[in-house]
């Protein structure tokens, strides 16, 4: 029976969320980081943004999005902090901060969401 | 071309006690002459006190493995040619306890080796009346990971395990998938036990160097990532499956 | 260890904490790692846009000034060439860390690199698709 252990879950979500960063974020960040705000192409009027953001399968599937991007960034940012800066000492504290921060982004981006549907 | 190159020898003499210092020697700069052969070329005309290991000199035995202007190398498979014009810095394997000169501590590698169980486990069926069978696909499954020539060249270029010498490291992970791979193994199981322990592959960050200078192409990052993959199947169906369910 | 003791004077050389910077490769892994923190600022940024967008028109438009504000432009600038470089190098390992069969076969790496893309342009789309609409 194999032992029951965190790192295979953590590092599964690690890796859906980097799956998802990498399919997802490269047309977000263009479109809402850069073409909008620069008005290369007109923005979206609000009340299509908050019908399509309202919309319960699009704000399940941003959560899911969100938590998971979290996750990505808490495992990777992690490991960053120990062995590039090697901060190996405050081991424990390191991981409370990056998953604890994890876990904080994700239940703000529930309440977040729940606020335009 | 230059008739000489100019080698910078890492030195150190574990008698003086003072961290180790670059020698410069100049040796022919000939056309098929590797690193080794200019450490030879040292060794037997001007400086008979440097030590070093090798054997084969054809990249087989492994144990030629130094640090070549900072890169992992077997110095019987880098030529001196190709880095001219020089110098050439000549630096023992890092990440490993040096010696003498460019003699390293091979311990640690080889208490690891076998924590893996690199041999083929069968559970209790009858043995067979010959050999066991294999066809060549099967073979072909296993037969990148069984290239290995325990060089160390990966655990060199790893900066997790520079970084946390308790990680089992590339090359014992990649010869525990060269078992799990082959048909005529059931020990799969075992070597996940010792495999998904923290000091098994979640160390690893996927940096990707063992692989970079690997000189048999055994690809043990692959392996790394491919082992995490299956522990994690494994622990989603622990958590899933009520105890003992399996 | 066991047997193998070390030599008691055996030279250990110490890793520094640039090590990161000594090889082109070292550097690209750091960089690569380093994406993640973008990845969650874009995330912290896409969730002020919803809450802003959950509080009304003018909450929206002052949002979107606001992005367009220099630092922010660039902040969102240096996200894009970190995000794309998650995108290629995750891209390009994947064939590296799974074994896709089909039909018995091994299905090639460049196969797998390949049908990401083809994933990205769909999502990409159909992303561009739903908000311009
Ligand atoms: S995996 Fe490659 S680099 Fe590592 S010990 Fe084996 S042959 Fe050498
Ligand atoms: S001397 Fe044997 S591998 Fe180089």
């Amino acid at each position: 029976m194999t032992k029951r252990r965190v790192e295979p879950i953590l590092w599964l979500l690690f890796s859906a969320g980097g799956v998802l960063a990498a399919v997802f974020l490269p047309v977000l960040v263009v479109l809402f980081g850069l073409a909008f705000p620069l008005g290369w192409v007109t923005p979206p009027s609000h009340d299509h943004l908050h019908a399509v953001l309202g919309h319960p399968l699009t704000a399940l599937f941003l959560f899911g999005l969100f938590a998971l991007c979290l996750a990505h960034w808490a495992h990777r940012f992690r490991y960053t902090l120990y062995d590039g800066l090697q901060l190996k000492g405050s081991k424990g504290l390191i991981t409370v901060l990056c998953y604890g921060g994890a876990v904080l982004g994700s239940v703000v981006s529930a309440v977040v969401l729940a606020t335009v549907v | 071309m230059a008739d000489s190159i100019r080698l910078q020898v890492s030195r150190y003499r574990p008698e003086e006690g003072s961290a180790p210092t670059l020698q410069e020697y100049d040796v022919p700069l000939r056309k098929e002459w590797s690193v080794l052969d200019g450490l030879n070329y040292v060794k037997d005309h001007l400086d008979s006190t440097l030590s070093y290991r090798w054997s084969c000199r054809m990249g087989i035995c492994g144990s030629c493995g130094m640090s070549v202007n900072g890169t992992p190398e077997l110095t019987c498979g880098t030529f001196l040619a190709d880095l001219a014009p020089g110098p050439v810095r000549v630096e023992p394997m890092r990440n490993f306890p040096v010696v003498r000169d460019l003699v390293v501590d091979i311990g640690d590698f080889m208490d690891k080796l076998p924590r893996v169980k690199p041999w083929i486990i069968r559970d209790d069926e009858p043995e067979p009346d010959g050999e066991y069978l294999q066809t060549p696909e099967e073979l072909d499954e296993y037969k990148q990971f069984s290239m290995c020539i325990n060089c160390m060249l990966c655990y060199s270029a790893c900066p997790v395990y520079g970084l946390d010498p308790d990680f089992i490291g590339p090359a014992a992970i990649a010869l525990a998938e060269r078992y799990d791979l082959d048909s005529r193994d059931r020990g799969a199981r075992e070597r996940l036990d010792v495999l998904i322990e923290h000091e098994g592959v979640w160390g690893c960050t996927f940096v990707g160097e063992c692989t970079t200078v690997c000189p048999k192409h055994v690809d043990p990052a692959g392996a790394i990532q491919r082992y995490k993959l299956k522990a994690a199947k494994e622990s989603v169906k622990a958590f899933l499956l009520p105890r003992g369910a399996r | 260890m066991s047997e193998t003791e070390v030599q008691p004077r055996a030279y250990r050389r110490p890793v520094s904490t640039w090590w990161w910077l000594e090889k082109r490769s070292y550097f690209v892994f750091a960089m690569r790692e380093l994406s993640s923190v973008f990845v969650a600022w874009f995330v912290v940024f896409l969730l002020m846009l919803t809450y802003a967008v959950g509080r009304g028109d003018d909450q929206y438009q002052s949002f979107l000034d606001w992005a367009a504000t220099p630092w922010v432009v660039v902040l969102n600038l240096v996200t894009l060439v970190f995000v794309v470089l998650h995108m290629v190098t995750w891209f390009n390992l994947t064939p590296q860390a799974t074994v896709v069969r089909l039909r018995g076969q091994r299905v090639p790496a460049w196969a797998i690199i390949a049908s990401q893309y083809v994933g990205l342009a769909v999502v990409s789309a159909f992303v561009i698709w739903l908000v311009t609409r």
